[in-house]
C-alpha cells in the first residue's frame, strides 16, 4: 500500500483517479468539486498526461468520448448543473460501450440551486439521465477513504464491463478532509491492450466507436447486448453494507454522506435500547434489491433517509414492497439532516 | 491533352484508402467528391493506417463506412471536442473530422471555436452547403439571403433570421490556426485546389504545425431543387460571392 494522506474527498478522488491510471482528464469548472479539478490541473501534466480545461461540460464529455474510444482510461468531474450538459455524451458513451468515469460531486437542486450538499441526483443518475434503454454503473462513497477506493474500483469496473461509470458523491464528502492511504499507482502501460480502439487500422481491419444502427433489428441487437451486459453486472457487481443489522426491528436505508450519518445514528440509538440496523447501498446501480428484501422480512420498518425529497426511497419500496413499513425523512435545498432529528423520526416508528 | 487525360482519370480512381461500399448520397452531390480527395490524400501521405476519421450527424453520418481507416461516429456538433479528445489521448494518430454546415458552425459552434483556439492537431474537414441536407432542407447558418430553404419557405429574412455566417473568417481571426482556407469543387480546376489543400492540411498535420480547417463550398442538388450542373454554376456564381475561395491564414 501507499503512503497515509490526508485529503479532501475531491482530492482523494483525483489522486485515486491518477493512480488508476487516468491519462486524460477535460472538465469545466463549477462548484463544489473545484479542488478536485485543480488537483488534476497540477498533477496530471507533471506525469505527461492530458488535462483539459474544456469550454462546456459537453465539450468535456465529448473530448472523454475520444479519448475513451482512443483506448486509455478517461474522466471527468462535475457537479449537478454540468452533469445535465453532459447527458447528451453520457448517453453516447453508454450506446458505444465506451468505458470512462464521470464523477459528480452533488449540489442542492433544481436549476442553479445551491452550492451546498444534496442527493438530489439520484434519479438522473440511476434511472438514465440521458435518452435511450441504458444505465451506468453508479457508485455512492460514505467516507473520503471509500472514496478513493470506489474511484479505483470504477476504472477496472469500466474496462471490464466496457460502460461508463459514474461516482455519485456530494459537496460534504467533497470538502471533507480525512487521512487515506491509496495503493501503489497503476502503470497505465501495464493495463491490457483494448483491441476494439481506434488506435490506427494497421494489420488489421479498421474499428468504428458508434451508437448508431440505422436498421431496427440491428439496434434492437444492440440494445439486446447492452441488457445482456446489464445483466450479468446487476448479478456479480452488486455492493452494499450492513450495520448492525442482525437483531434490528428497524433498519435505516441511506447512501452516501447520509449513510454514513446514520451509522452514528444507530449507535445513539443502541445507546438508548433501540434496535436499528443501517443498510447502505454502495452500487446505486445496480441496485441492492434483494438484500434489502431478504433484510426487510426481519424488520417492521424500514426507514429512508435522504438529502432529497424521496428518490432513492423508490427503490427501497420496490424491494420492500408490503413486507415492512417505509417511511421517508428527507431534507432538500442543501441541508443536511442532523443526527439527533433522524434519531427522532427513528423514535417515531418504535413499536 | 493525353496528359489531362491521365489527370482526369486519376482524380476519380478509387483511392486505395477506400473500401469498396457504396456511398449513400444523391448523384451529384459534392460529399462524394470530397471523401475521394480525403481518400487520396491519405493514399499520397501514406496515412490510412494511422488515421482516425470522425463521422458527425448529418449527411455523411456513414462515412465511417468509407475508409480503411479507424473512425468514430459522434454527437451531432461535437467532432471537435472528440477529436481533440483522441489526439490527447494519442498524439501519434492522425486525426481529422468531416463536418457539415449545421454541425460546425452552428450546434457545434463552442466545440468548433475553441478546438481551433487550443491549435490542436487535427484536420477539420466543413462541408458548407448552405442547408441541412440530412434532415430534409431546413436552413443551415451558412444559407444565402434570400435562399428558400422548408424553414424558410419565403427565403432567409435576415431581419428574422441573420445572414449566412463566415465561420472559417472568425476562425481566421484567431492565434493558433495554421491553416484556414475556403475552397470549391464547381470544376476540374478546383477540384485540384481543393486536393492541395486537403493534403497540405493533413501534411501540417503529420509535421505537428496544428489546427488545419479546409472549408468546401458543397452542393446538395436534392434540397437546392437544381440539376449538378444548375448546383455548380450556382456556386461559381452565387456562393462563392458571399464565401469568397482562398488562403485565410496560412502559418506554415
Ligand atoms: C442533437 C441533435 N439535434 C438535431 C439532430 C438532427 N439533425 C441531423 S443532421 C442535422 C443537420 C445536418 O446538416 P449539416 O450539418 O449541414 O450536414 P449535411 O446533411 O448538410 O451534410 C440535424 C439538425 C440530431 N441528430 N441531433
Ligand atoms: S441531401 Fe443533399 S447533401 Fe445530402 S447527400 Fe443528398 S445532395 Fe448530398
Ligand atoms: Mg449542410
Amino acid at each position: 500500500m501507499g503512503e497515509r494522506l490526508l485529503l479532501r474527498g475531491n482530492e482523494v478522488i483525483a489522486e485515486a483517479a491518477i493512480r488508476a491510471g487516468c491519462q486524460c482528464y477535460f472538465a469545466y469548472p463549477i462548484t463544489p468539486q473545484a479542488e478536485l479539478l485543480e488537483h488534476m490541473a497540477l498533477n496530471m501534466p507533471r506525469l505527461g498526461r492530458t488535462f483539459i480545461q474544456a469550454e462546456s461540460e459537453i465539450a468535456a464529455i465529448s473530448m472523454v468520448y475520444g479519448a475513451a474510444g482512443a483506448g486509455v482510461r478517461t474522466m471527468t468531474s462535475s457537479s449537478s448543473p454540468g452533469i445535465s450538459l453532459k447527458q447528451e455524451g453520457i448517453s453516447y458513451l453508454a450506446g458505444a460501450s465506451l468505458p470512462c468515469v464521470i464523477v459528480n460531486i452533488v449540489r442542492g437542486g433544481p436549476g442553479l440551486g445551491n452550492i451546498a450538499p444534496s442527493q438530489c441526483d439520484y434519479f438522473q443518475a440511476t434511472k438514465g439521465g440521458g435518452h435511450g434503454d441504458y444505465h451506468l454503473i453508479v457508485l455512492g462513497p460514505s467516507t473520503v477513504p471509500e472514496a478513493g477506493e470506489l474511484t479505483m474500483l470504477a476504472f477496472e469496473l469500466a474496462d471490464q464491463y466496457r460502460i461508463p461509470v459514474m461516482i455519485l458523491a456530494d459537496g460534504l464528502l467533497g470538502q471533507m478532509m480525512e487521512p487515506v492511504e491509496l495503493p501503489d499507482p497503476i502503470d497505465p502501460a501495464s493495463l491490457p491492450a483494448k483491441d476494439w480502439a481506434t488506435t490506427g487500422a494497421k494489420g488489421r481491419a479498421p474499428n468504428i466507436i458508434l451508437s448508431f444502427e440505422m436498421d431496427p433489428d440491428d439496434l434492437k441487437q444492440m440494445n439486446l447486448d447492452l441488457q445482456s451486459k446489464y445483466r450479468t453486472i446487476t448479478e456479480n457487481e452488486i455492493r452494499y453494507e450492513e450495520y448492525e443489522t442482525e437483531d434490528a426491528d428497524i433498519v435505516i436505508a441511506a447512501h452516501g454522506t447520509i449513510g454514513r450519518i446514520c451509522k452514528s445514528v444507530v449507535r445513539m440509538a443502541r445507546a438508548e435500547g433501540i434496535k436499528v440496523g443501517l443498510f447502505r447501498p454502495i452500487t446505486l446501480w445496480p441496485y441492492p434489491y434483494e438484500p434489502l428484501k431478504r433484510l426487510s422480512q426481519q424488520v417492521h420498518t424500514v426507514l429512508t433517509v435522504e438529502m432529497s425529497a424521496g428518490q432513492m426511497w423508490e427503490d427501497v419500496r420496490l424491494a420492500v414492497a408490503e413486507r415492512a413499513a417505509t417511511p421517508f425523512f428527507g431534507e432538500t435545498g442543501g441541508i443536511v439532516p442532523t443526527p439527533r432529528s433522524i434519531l427522532n423520526e427513528v423514535k417515531k416508528h418504535v413499536r | 491533352m493525353s496528359a489531362n487525360l491521365e489527370n482526369m482519370v486519376k482524380v476519380f480512381e478509387r483511392p486505395q484508402s477506400l473500401t469498396d461500399a457504396r456511398f449513400t448520397y444523391c448523384p451529384g452531390c459534392h460529399h462524394g467528391i470530397i471523401t475521394r480527395i480525403i481518400g487520396n490524400v491519405m493514399d499520397e501521405l501514406g496515412i490510412v493506417e494511422r488515421t482516425v476519421g470522425i463521422a458527425p450527424v448529418g449527411c455523411s453520418v456513414f462515412s465511417y463506412l468509407w475508409y480503411k481507416a479507424d473512425s468514430q461516429q459522434v454527437p451531432h456538433g461535437r467532432a471537435c471536442a472528440v477529436a481533440t479528445g483522441i489526439k490527447r489521448a494519442r498524439p501519434e494518430l492522425i486525426v481529422f473530422s468531416y463536418q457539415g454546415d449545421g454541425d460546425f458552425a452552428s450546434i457545434g459552434t463552442a466545440e468548433s471555436i475553441h478546438a481551433a483556439n487550443r491549435g490542436e492537431n487535427i484536420t477539420v474537414i466543413f462541408v458548407n452547403n448552405q442547408i441541412y441536407g440530412m434532415t430534409g432542407g431546413e436552413m443551415a447558418p451558412t444559407t444565402l439571403v434570400d435562399q428558400k430553404t422548408t424553414t424558410t419557405p419565403e427565403g432567409r429574412d435576415p431581419r428574422v433570421a441573420g445572414y449566412p455566417i463566415r465561420f472559417s473568417e472568425m476562425i481566421a481571426t484567431l492565434d493558433a490556426p495554421a491553416y484556414v482556407t475556403r475552397q470549391a469543387l464547381f470544376d476540374t480546376k478546383h477540384i485540384m485546389e481543393t486536393t492541395k489543400a486537403v493534403k497540405k492540411a493533413f501534411q501540417y498535420q503529420v509535421e505537428g504545425k496544428g489546427y488545419s480547417l479546409v472549408e468546401i463550398l458543397s452542393t446538395c442538388p436534392t434540397n437546392w431543387r437544381m440539376s449538378p450542373v444548375q448546383s455548380n454554376t450556382h456556386v461559381a456564381e452565387t456562393v462563392t460571392k458571399v464565401f469568397p475561395l482562398g488562403d485565410l491564414v496560412d502559418r506554415g
